[in-house]
């Protein structure tokens, strides 16, 4: 009889101990547990500081894509009507939630670092079309002081689609 | 066979006809030497220097002349110091390349980043990206890194339209004049060209409108950069999104081989959608072209078009949507009440499958089974057609062509480049038509004659006397082309026998490569002759008096105001189609039926080639394919027929039609090796056009072939045609304004916009009508506003009306053409 009351107390101890270890959980929603910096959570397509849309509609977040989350269907962009640097704009632009696995390829892929992965893990659905999200859901706000897409810009001056990689050699003729 | 010779590339050893070139010749090997301004279709002209390799030859002694020998016995190969280009280097015997050395690989690079500083690598979003060879070849032998950074390139414009159809950017062009060396040789249009030198050299097009040819969207597949796009897929799609249906094109008889690249269109919402048509190699009919009618409007009318949905009836005078099982059961009765007094009238848009089909149901009635046409003379191409292993590419020197009748660049434009082609290789082309056409520049002998003349013609060519009528007579083969400028029924009917009674008499009838061939207006009329559907003399005559009519793919009440008024005779009208015609709006039941892009089956070109298309993107729910909304209402008819599979359809139409005899789908499928080797791994030889791994189709057999006994016709009684006052000729132009073309927004600009016609200047004085006057034109009955365009090359007394361009005429008639005077 002794045997059993002294497991009990063994087992006692341990719950009686982890009562004063720190704690580990949180009242999430009201608290909100910070994520590493590197964490992949939701999308967002950039912007430049003059609110053009880094996205060219390329398409190759789509062909990076494990999971054949992303779709885009690219336009014509004109100086009357930009809505981002060079020829060719997404006018479509939608990534499946049910289907992302947040590998981050996209991003890799991209030319213009247009789509970055985000922080932002709230991600929760009533229905399964909302769980697709279009390009204007996924757009981040226009940046302060800077005109919404479409823009009508100067002719000539926005013809590089691809922006100056910081990296690139420094070379003069 | 010509001459052979052999020769040694990177130690493999091939033997090749004389006359090739290195690249060919490696191509064969199975060796890749990377080329950009090269083109085995075009004419080598050693522009870009990527093909450097280093060439040796068989050294011999300078007295003797002997080949002089290794210690080994093997012959000595002096190399040649400098790197050669191998598209301009003709394969000799005993000849060694070698394409994997140092200096090679070295001469390569170089010349790809020499390219590269004027290049803006804009690949991300340049249409060509993922099929570019020079994105390809970059990879697989340039430089790794640039030296060159973005802003010191070169920078042009990005987007100069050639013409409504094709898009120059200048930045992207690596000037390997591959586009204009097209438009010169294989179009024979010449109107892009070379403008500038050295860095400032920019194509430029020099006609008016601007890039004006039927060809232009080939030149963006030979294009070895995106420098060429075109507006039908500019920025649709990335190529290795898109998966790929093989199909036909069925706006011509020619029956092109294509490939559809297809995706979802968020504009469709989210279906998969047709996004661009692109040329699929078959050597024996359309090499790796296709003209631009095809690629810009030969999926638009089933894709945007205003499709019917369900089935109609009509109740209290209005047509209501309608269940199948309903729509079906009425047509049934109404069938079966009307027995032999049904008649069907189809077109050759269908399949043979439909056709066979059609045909089995309206003789178990005993029913009538019309084709919609005006061109006669299926029975004779079915007889002395061309023969089974006929290839137009195999006419040259001691063959000739007889082309009579017909505008082929307009009617046909892949016949026209084959005939050309064969011309070019020293075959006769005699071309009758009474004006001129492009194929005449290829003429030996011209025959000009006056429409309604064509019996003259006919009779001095089968007396054989002439120096034409000789040349066809001697001739090794013999190939006969006959369209319809100017002829009616009864007259085609006439040409036929008589080309026919020409081929039997001159023992070319039952050659292969001989036979006639008759370019019909529609693109499976060979296959509705074959089925047993044939035209009537007078149509309206015969839709007066019918108890009920079935018209598939036709649309007579369009076509034709008299022929509407003609249907209001007939008791029970049931239309079968895409789209609520004309004819569908008078209908008692209309049946909706799945575009040709939705479904498989087979059409019969002009050359007699049976040619199997694929299923390309899902049908719209309700549309039924035609084969088996007939083989649903025959079950109700108490006759079996196969309503599930196009395969099976096909099996019991050749157990049945003796031309067929035996054939399977598999027997379609054959594909063999052709040459120049298309390949998408290759895509710096040939281009972005499709291999053919679907097959290349049957040629049928004719019926010399078959072993019937055809007796020559007699000499045919042409109709006596005296035309009295001005006549009116109806001409076939390429681009009309057809159901079919007109839903297509890419080449809605290059579509005529109003009624035109063309007088002589003669004529144009003579009616006191200026150039671009408008006038009235006055056929029996009806009365047209037209504008009147001079041209010197139309014969005087004639108006040549464009047919499908707003005027009804489908012969030759007597009209009036009269000024308009404005109201002032
Ligand atoms: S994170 Fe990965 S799975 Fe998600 S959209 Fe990007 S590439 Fe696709
Ligand atoms: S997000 Fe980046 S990779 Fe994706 S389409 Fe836009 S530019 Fe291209
Ligand atoms: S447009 Fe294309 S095909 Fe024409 S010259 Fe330039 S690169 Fe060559
Ligand atoms: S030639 Fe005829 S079949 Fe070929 S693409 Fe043109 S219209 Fe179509
Ligand atoms: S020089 Fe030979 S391919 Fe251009």
């Amino acid at each position: 009889m002794f045997k059993e009351l002294g497991a009990l107390v063994k087992g006692l101890s341990v719950t009686f101990k982890s009562m004063f270890e720190p704690k580990v959980t949180f009242q999430y929603p009201e608290q909100k547990r910070p994520v590493k910096p590197r964490y992949r959570g939701r999308h967002v397509l950039r912007r430049y500081e003059n609110g053009l849309e880094r996205c060219i509609g390329c398409s190759l977040c789509a062909a990076a894509c494990p999971a054949d989350a992303i779709f885009v269907e690219a336009a014509e962009n004109t100086d009357e009507e930009r809505y981002s640097p060079g020829e060719r704009y997404a006018a479509v632009y939608e990534i499946n939630y049910l289907r992302c696995i947040f590998c981050g390829y996209c991003e890799d892929a991209c030319p213009t670092q247009a789509i970055v992965l985000t922080d932002q893990y709230e991600l929760s659905f009533t229905d399964r079309w909302d769980a697709i999200y279009t390009k204007e859901r996924l757009l981040e706000p226009v940046p302060p002081g800077a005109r919404p897409t479409p823009q009508k810009t100067e002719p000539g001056k926005f013809v590089n689609p691809i922006p100056e990689m910081p990296d690139f050699p420094e070379w003069k003729p | 066979m010509s001459q052979q010779v052999t020769l040694t590339i990177d130690g493999k050893q091939v033997t090749v006809p004389a006359g090739w070139t290195v690249v060919d010749a490696a191509r064969v090997a199975n060796v890749h030497i990377p080329v950009f301004c090269y083109h085995p279709k075009l004419e080598p002209v050693g522009m870009c220097r990527m093909c450097l390799v280093e060439v040796g030859l068989p050294e011999r002694d300078r007295a003797t002349g002997e080949i002089v020998r290794n210690e080994d016995g093997s012959p000595k190969i002096r190399f040649f110091p400098k790197l050669q280009t191998a598209c301009t280097t003709y394969v000799q015997e005993g000849m060694v390349i070698r394409t994997t050395t140092e200096q090679v690989a070295r001469a390569r690079k170089d010349i790809l980043e020499f390219l590269l500083t004027s290049h803006p690598l804009d690949c991300p979003i340049c249409d060509k990206g993922g099929e570019c060879p020079l994105q390809n070849l970059t990879m697989a032998y340039g430089p790794g890194t640039s030296r060159f950074p973005y802003e010191y390139k070169l920078h042009l414009e990005k987007r100069v339209p050639l013409g409504d159809l094709i898009i120059l950017d200048r930045e992207r062009c690596i000037i390997c004049g591959r586009c204009v060396r097209f438009q010169a040789e294989i179009a024979e249009d010449p109107v892009l060209s070379l403008d500038g030198r050295g860095r400032a050299t920019y194509i430029i097009t020099t006609s008016d409108p601007p890039f004006d040819s039927y060809w232009s969207g080939n030149t963006t597949d030979i294009c070895p950069v995106g420098a060429l796009t075109t507006t039908d897929f500019r920025f649709d799609a990335r190529p290795w999104e898109m998966h790929q249906a093989a199909s036909l094109c069925n706006l011509c008889p020619v029956g092109c081989n294509i490939m559809f690249d297809i995706r979802r269109e968020p504009e469709l919402g989210g279906r998969f959608a047709v996004q661009r048509v692109m040329p699929r190699q078959n050597e024996y009919v359309n090499e790796i072209w296709i003209c631009d009618k095809g690629r810009f409007a030969a999926y638009h009318f089933a894709q945007y078009g205003e499709r019917l949905t369900q089935p109609l009836v009509r109740e209290n005078g209005k047509l209501r949507p309608a269940s199948w099982r309903e729509a079906l059961e009425r047509v049934a009765q109404a069938f079966r009440e009307a027995g032999s007094g049904l008649v069907t009238l189809a077109s050759g848009r269908l399949s043979n499958e439909d056709l066979f089909n059609l045909a089995r149901l309206t003789d178990h009635l005993g029913g009538r089974k019309v084709l919609d046409t005006f061109l006669a003379g299926g029975e004779w191409t079915d007889k002395v057609g061309l023969g089974r292993e006929s290839d137009l590419a195999a006419l040259g020197e001691g063959d000739a062509i007889l082309v009579m009748a017909s505008d082929l660049e307009e009617e046909a434009p892949i016949f026209w480049l084959r005939v050309k082609e064969a011309a070019q290789r020293g075959a006769t082309l005699v071309v009758a038509n009474p004006r001129p056409t492009k194929i005449e520049r290829h003429a030996k002998h011209v025959l000009r004659y006056v429409y309604g003349e064509e019996g003259k013609v006919w009779e001095a060519l089968l007396a054989g006397a002439s120096e034409a009528a000789q040349a066809l007579a001697r001739a090794e083969n013999l190939v006969i082309f006959y369209g319809q400028e100017g002829l009616d029924l009864a007259t085609s009917d006439a040409v036929a026998r008589a080309a026919a009674r020409l081929l039997l008499t001159t023992g070319h009838a039952g050659k292969p490569n001989s036979g006639l061939v008759a370019v019909w207006p529609r693109n499976n009329d060979q296959g509705a002759w074959d089925m047993g559907f044939r035209p009537v003399a007078d149509l309206a005559d015969t839709l007066r008096q019918v108890k009920a009519l079935y018209v598939v793919a036709a649309d007579p009440a369009g076509d034709d105001p008299h022929l509407a008024a003609a249907l209001e005779g007939a008791d029970f009208l049931v239309v079968q189609d895409l789209f609520l015609t004309e004819t569908a709006q008078r209908a008692d039941v209309v049946l909706p039926a799945q575009a040709y892009i939705e479904r498989g089956g087979t059409y019969t070109n002009a050359l007699r080639r049976v040619q199997r298309f694929f299923p390309a993107v899902p049908p719209p729910e309700g549309p039924q394919p035609d084969f088996a909304i007939v083989a649903a209402l025959a079950r109700l008819l108490d006759l079996n027929l196969e309503g599930r599979s196009t395969a099976k359809g096909f099996e019991a139409l050749a157990a049945q039609v003796p031309a067929y005899q035996g054939l399977t789908y598999k027997d379609l499928a054959r594909v063999e090796e052709q040459f120049p080797l298309v390949s998408r791994e290759v895509l710096d030889y040939t281009g972005t056009a499709y291999p053919n791994g679907q097959g290349l189709g049957v040629v049928l057999p004719n019926a010399v072939e078959r072993g019937e006994t055809v007796a020559p016709p007699e000499a045919p009684e042409f109709p006596v045609r005296a035309f009295q006052g001005l006549l009116a000729v109806p001409i076939t132009r390429l681009y009309d304004r057809g159901t079919l073309v007109a839903w297509s927004d890419t080449l809605a600009p290059r579509l005529p916009e109003e009624a035109w016609v063309w007088v002589a200047p003669e004529t144009a004085r003579d009616l006191g009508l200026q150039d671009d006057a408008t006038a009235r034109l006055e056929i029996g009955d009806l009365a047209y506003t037209v504008r009147v365009r001079v041209n010197p090359a139309v014969p005087g007394g004639v108006v040549l009306v464009p047919r499908s361009v707003g005027v009804v005429l489908f012969t030759p008639v007597a009209v009036h053409l009269k000024a308009v005077v404005p109201a002032s």
